[in-house]
């Protein structure tokens, strides 16, 4: 494995250093706006490899646990962010953590104890890269799923009231919306599976060729990796969609718009 | 007697106490200026909207069966109707072209595109929507407002026959700004105004 010097980073970073001269110059406005996000990343991700460092010496319980905690708490936060009207209060905050919750932590748990089973079970370099590769994905779904839902009822929220009004129940009344979230935050995922090797080469298993092992070992974690974040990524939906139409109805079954708030009152965040 | 829709100590948003007693077989009216809270009535007795006091229905109470069965008994009609699907046809369940002919519909207007539909006949063909799913008790929100003289008249008509077709179990309350056709339907009529209702006695 060749390790690459600090030298091979400055370099690579010249070239952003020149696109964002290029965008200056030629007045685009986002040099400024490249260079914080180059370097966000680059310290982001030195500190990480600290903390990481640490805890693959230490291979404590207490230190994992909380490292995956933290992770999945920040997830759900940026579940909230990517809302356009997202539900008001703290419901939103429990449905986006519980949601991921399922949807990535026990599904890496379910396939660290039973699938790969390393020892001990939570090994911190098989459990924390797990871990952020299916929160990743499974956020991106569950954002994008509750998003469509809470913008469609909002839409579409004089047509629910006639059909409620006309007797139906809640599930009947949304039935069309929900179906359309969860498969608004399906369809990428599925997109991606289809092209998967032939149009690009994931980049979990690309890391692991490019350290040296071996291509066959590194397409069955890929494949792995894949079939948990379709799977955790579905029932973490279908758990944020139930949930966040139970917080959008009373137990009349009457539409609460005023649960659901504007973007704009976030901005003080 | 039978005690139709019952309304007792009745109350939503800051309107109330309101009593309201419409036995079946009846048209009650119901006037009063706008934005006095008619339409506001007849969601909260629809259960659409929270309200305390006691509300019932032939001496079942709202509160006891789940609001879905509530409001299949109890059928709101508003003033502005929503369609959703495509086509007009797909919004029924049964066969309606008894209806549909008795309120001036050929029976291709099933195939219409919800798009092609006037206000006018939007509001026809909902009423004939909410007789497809079989309420006793009507509330319609003024159900001729966007009516030419022959179709409101056959509205009421279509109205009335509904009101008997069962024998004496339904009952409707109607909303309207017009008090002649208040006083030519409904012997029993209420006003509302100042957030309370008041009985009204039709200038005969």
């Amino acid at each position: 494995m060749i390790t690459l010097s600090v030298w091979d980073l400055v370099v690579s970073g010249c070239l952003v250093l020149a696109l964002a001269g290029v965008s200056v110059w030629s007045r685009l406005g986002v040099g400024r706006a490249l260079v914080v996000a180059a370097l966000r990343m680059a310290i982001q991700l030195s500190l990480i490899s600290l903390i990481l460092k640490v805890l693959f010496d230490q291979r404590d319980f207490f230190w994992i646990l909380l490292m995956a905690t933290v992770m999945v708490l920040v997830a759900g936060r940026e579940v909230i962010a990517r809302q356009e009207r997202p539900l008001s209060g703290w419901a939103v905050w429990g449905i986006g953590t519980s949601s991921l919750f399922v949807s990535s932590f026990t599904v890496a748990c379910f396939a660290l104890v039973l699938l790969v089973q390393p020892k001990p079970w939570f090994h911190p370099q098989y459990a924390i890269p797990m871990l952020g590769m299916l929160l990743g994905n499974t956020m991106n779904a569950v954002a994008l799923s509750m998003d469509r839902l809470t913008a469609g009822i909002w839409s579409q929220r004089e047509v629910i009231e006639q059909r409620l009004m006309l007797g139906e129940d809640v599930k009947e009344a949304t039935k069309h919306l929900v179906r359309e979230s969860v498969r608004g935050g399906l369809i990428p995922i599925i997109n991606a599976m289809a092209v998967a090797g032939l149009v690009s080469l994931p980049g979990m298993m690309t890391g692991q060729i490019l350290s040296g092992v071996s291509p066959t070992v590194a397409v069955r974690y890929q494949i792995l990796i894949w079939l948990l974040i379709a799977a955790g990524s579905g029932f973490g939906m279908l758990i944020a969609v139930h949930l966040t139409c139970r917080q959008l109805f009373d137990d009349r079954q009457r539409l609460l718009l005023n649960r659901l708030r504007k973007k704009e009152e976030l901005s003080s965040r | 007697m039978d005690d139709g829709l019952k309304l007792t100590d009745f109350g939503y948003l800051d309107w109330g106490p309101i009593t309201l007693a419409l036995p079946v077989g009846e048209i009650g009216g119901l006037s009063g200026a706008s934005g006095s809270g008619k339409s506001l009535l007849l969601r909260a007795t629809a259960d659409l909207i929270e309200s305390t006091g006691e509300l019932c229905w032939r001496e079942l109470r709202c509160i006891d069966i789940p609001a879905p069965q509530w409001r299949q008994r109890v059928g709101l009609l508003p003033a502005n109707p929503v369609w959703w699907f495509d086509h007009v046809g797909q919004h029924f369940h049964g066969n309606v072209t008894q209806w549909l002919t008795r309120l001036g519909f050929e029976a291709d207007v099933l195939k219409w595109e919800v798009g092609r539909l006037s206000s006018g006949e939007k509001q026809r063909l909902a009423l004939v929507r909410l007789f497809d799913r079989n309420p006793e008790c009507l509330l319609l929100d003024e159900p001729t407002a966007n009516l030419d003289d022959a179709s409101a008249e056959r509205v009421v008509a279509a109205i009335r026959d509904y009101l008997e077709e069962a024998g004496a179990i339904r009952a409707v309350l109607l909303v309207s700004h017009d008090g002649a056709l208040l006083n030519q339907i409904s012997a029993r009529q209420w006003r509302m105004k100042g957030h309370q209702l008041q009985p009204f006695e039709p200038a005969s």
